[in-house]
């Protein structure tokens, strides 16, 4: 008896706290100069900028990291921790001039032995590995004065100031022993503290050498659901969240500006070409005839996103050809395509597509209900990202695969590399005599004139030869809470914190 | 005593098993700690510097022995994915799956136990019946969707919480006890509709013995027959499913933090499987385990105070 009256007075004064408690829950401290800004995954791979491979980390390490040079919102390569550089007339030598007033986050001042450690360690000269395949190139780095730093290379490459840009070859201090801890930079902001899967906070960096940001305060909330993302917006307890999709936009309240750009990606059925049939020219021609593009962007989208006809995205203005009508759908031409191929009955054949890439998912549905029309059949087999990464990118153990690829630096070159036969990144095994041959010939050819042609060509071969089902670089929805402005779409995948600021009254 | 080293072999047993049952699902899934971090800049080279890196490359029973042993010496090892030891992660999130967890427990036992002792009083009543009906549809309903559904009405609509404002113990920690009062209720819900009705009928049926009628006729009064004598015998089946209760509320935190954004176990666990960062795998179910059998060994000793008849033997 005793301890049931015990467990009952227990139980009561349990319960008064949960009650008194609720009440004090509700309201959200709301400093003058800080945003919650939502990411849907946490920093998993690393916070040294020399080790972080995921786009979702990349993107926003870019606020706290530079390189000697950084990319700005039109695509151009603008200078960073350098001020200027100069290339030898062998085309073997870049000279970097640092800038005198750039400081890490702890205050000290960036020297010539930080860039060259950066430059080595990025290299992965010092141990471990590169994360830019192109830095292999890379002969020697010397510091030539306290200003000046020169990289010298083992033969010329038109594009390494693009892969000087990347932020793997981001400066960081020499003497800082664990970067992917105390991650310390040169970037607008620096590095506070993290929870795993809760949070990561940055503040404004008021030693930085540029224009300085807006936001004092930032605090990354990671919210990986994508069921809370809209709950998480409409309730208040986030101002900002990118990369939605037009469903999720479409329930926010009239809280939130929608801003619309693109991913910078080009989503498509990624062709086996090492796998029948699609070893045969004719059937990748004939499924491109009978996916019908401008229909999957109604059913998926909304209507937002831009076609694509080649593994080119629209952002990339100097080398983009528009190659998105190069097959209107036609189902009787495909049909007859088919038949000529000796499939006039279809087949069947599976589209391997992640299943956290909701996108990915809906599109591959329609694709795979178009397909019907001209009698193939194609399955969807949902993956896990990592089941993804293993079996079908560097396994290559798949038919077709929709997905999204998008270009790790501001180089054509890292959109077209992946169809060169052989290549370590080539996951589709195409391969095509013609491709590899005017490849080769970037190589000789010096101007820039002369190498934005031969990337037009590469596109068109890709198009021609129906590579794979292209489909569109996808429309990028950005929700920002009214009170804010200034967000830039870039076009690479980065989120510039540092321009938004608090909407003046 | 006997007891304890019984359920202590019984631990080390359990924790034995299912780690090593972690360990082959990791071998037969594919990727691994060095694809899942690599992601689409893995080159063949890469990945054999990566996997070299993190003992990835040593024969299975090795890494499993390896793990089992400094995991035994309380050493969690690192993290894949974070780079920082698992112990210190886990530490910083044990407070909140832990309250999580409690909390439910706590709303259980204070909503499940008046109300079964009332509807059973009252059954003939018209409220008894309504209250059987929103029990049988509470019990129905799986947590996820009753996570969004109280999120939709205390958050939304009510304005109660701030649907994904959680706040950290370490900052704030009245926010933080009053933003996981609702998921904690999103838990208990189900349960504590379950409990209910077992209580009723528990009491409903130890009403009809003779020994009842005996009380009675020694002339107690009803409330003194309830408390005395009904609930103490009807309460025995209701402890049992309370304990089986607690384990089935731990899981189910795991899937609530996913709906209402909180960082504790759940969330960890489930990106840690899909970064096939073992070592924090291993120690988090390592630990689940741990709960659940330390919280069958408390069920256990509630029972021998509260029914002397087991305590012979």
């Amino acid at each position: 008896m005793m301890i049931m009256k015990r467990l009952m007075a227990l139980v009561c004064a349990a319960m008064i706290p949960a009650v008194v408690l609720t009440a004090c829950s509700g309201d959200k401290t709301d400093s003058s100069s800080s945003i919650v800004v939502g990411i849907p995954q946490d920093l998993e791979d690393s916070l040294d900028p020399h080790e972080a491979v995921a786009a979702g980390t990349k993107e926003i390490l870019f606020n706290i990291y530079e390189g000697l040079l950084k990319p700005d919102e039109n695509g151009e390569l603008v200078p960073a921790v350098a001020e200027s550089y100069s290339v030898s007339e062998d085309g073997m030598t870049y000279s970097f001039n640092l800038r005198d007033d750039v400081k890490f986050h702890d205050g000290k001042n960036v020297t010539a032995e930080d860039v060259k450690y950066s430059i080595e360690k990025s290299a992965g000269k010092l141990g471990g590995n590169s994360l830019i395949g192109a830095f292999d190139n890379i002969n020697e780095v010397s510091v030539r004065n306290n200003d000046t730093v020169d990289i010298t290379l083992n033969e010329p490459d038109i594009d390494f100031p693009a892969y000087i840009a990347n932020l793997n070859a981001s400066i960081i201090p020499k003497d800082n022993a664990k970067p992917a801890e105390n991650p310390i930079g040169t970037g607008p902001y620096k590095y506070v503290s993290r929870s795993p899967q809760e949070n990561i906070i940055l503040k404004k960096f008021d030693g930085y050498w540029g224009t300085p940001a807006n936001i004092e305060n930032i605090t990354l909330k990671i919210i990986p659901n994508a069921d809370s993302i809209v709950m998480n917006l409409n309730g208040g307890a986030v101002d900002m969240f990118a990369r939605l999709t037009s469903a999720q936009t479409q329930q926010l309240n009239s809280n939130f500006n929608i801003l619309e750009g693109e991913m910078n990606l080009v989503q498509a059925v990624y062709l086996n070409h090492s796998v029948k049939p699609f070893d045969n020219v004719d059937v990748c021609r004939a499924l491109s005839y009978a996916v019908d593009v401008d229909n999957i962007l109604e059913l998926t989208s909304d209507k937002k996103g831009f076609p694509v006809g080649s593994s080119m995205f629209p952002a990339f203005k100097k080398y983009y050809v528009d190659l998105s009508d190069s097959y209107p759908t036609d189902k009787e031409k495909a049909k007859e395509l088919l038949a000529k191929a000796g499939y006039q009955d279809g087949f069947t054949f599976s589209i391997t597509v992640p299943s956290n890439y909701q996108p990915h998912v809906e599109a591959a549905q329609v694709v795979s209900q178009q397909l019907k029309d001209i009698g193939v059949n194609a399955e969807i087999k949902l993956v896990e990202w990592n089941t993804w990464l293993s079996d079908v990118y560097a396994g290559r153990q798949y038919e077709a695969t929709l997905i999204g690829v998008d270009a790790s630096s501001l180089t054509a070159t890292a959109m077209l590399d992946r169809f060169v036969s052989g290549a370590d990144n080539n996951f589709t095994n195409y391969s095509n005599a013609e491709y590899d041959a005017l490849y080769e010939k970037l190589y000789s050819t010096p101007t820039d004139a002369g190498r934005t042609e031969i990337y037009k060509e590469l596109q068109k071969n890709l198009a021609v030869n129906a590579a794979n089902i292209y489909i569109q670089d996808m429309a990028e929805f950005v929700a920002l809470s009214d009170k804010y402005e200034g967000y830039v779409f870039y076009p690479l995948y980065v989120q510039d914190f540092a321009k938004i600021k608090l909407k003046t009254q | 005593m006997k007891t304890v080293f019984k359920k202590l072999f019984t631990f080390v047993i359990t924790v034995l098993l299912v780690t090593l049952f972690v360990f082959i699902a990791f071998e037969l899934i594919p990727g691994d700690a060095a694809t899942a971090r690599l992601g689409i800049n893995a080159t063949p080279e890469a990945l054999s510097v990566l996997r070299e890196e993190l003992g990835l490359t040593r024969p299975f029973f090795v890494r499993y022995f390896s793990w089992l042993f400094s995991f035994f010496f309380g050493d969690m090892g690192t993290s894949y994915s974070y780079g920082v030891s698992v112990r210190s992660m886990l530490a910083s999130k044990l407070p909140i799956t832990l309250t999580l967890t409690l909390m439910s427990f706590v709303m259980v036992v204070v909503l499940s136990i008046p109300i079964g002792v009332i509807t059973s009083k009252y059954e003939d009543r018209p409220a008894s019946k309504i209250i059987d009906v929103i029990g049988q549809l509470t019990m129905s309903i799986p947590p996820f969707f009753l996570g969004i559904i109280v999120t939709y009405v205390f958050g939304m609509i009510l304005h109660l919480f701030v649907p994904g404002g959680f706040v950290s113990y370490n900052v704030n920690f009245g926010k933080f006890l009053g933003y996981l009062v609702f998921p904690s209720f999103a838990i208990a819900l189900p349960k504590a509709a379950m409990s209910t009705k077992l209580l009723k009928t528990s009491i409903l049926s130890e009403r009809k013995l003779d020994y009842v009628r005996t009380a009675y006729s020694r002339g107690n009064s009803t409330t003194d027959v309830m408390y005395k004598h009904v609930l103490k015998n009807a309460i025995i089946p209701v402890i049992t499913f309370l304990g089986m209760t607690l384990a089935d509320i731990v899981a189910g935190s795991l899937v609530i933090e996913q709906v209402f954004s909180i960082p504790g176990y759940g969330r960890l666990l489930i990106t840690s499987i899909s970064n096939r960062d073992y070592a924090v795998v291993q120690a988090i179910i390592a630990i689940i385990a741990m709960l659940v059998i330390i919280i069958n060994l408390i069920v256990d000793i509630l029972y021998q105070v509260l029914d002397p008849r087991l305590r012979g033997n």
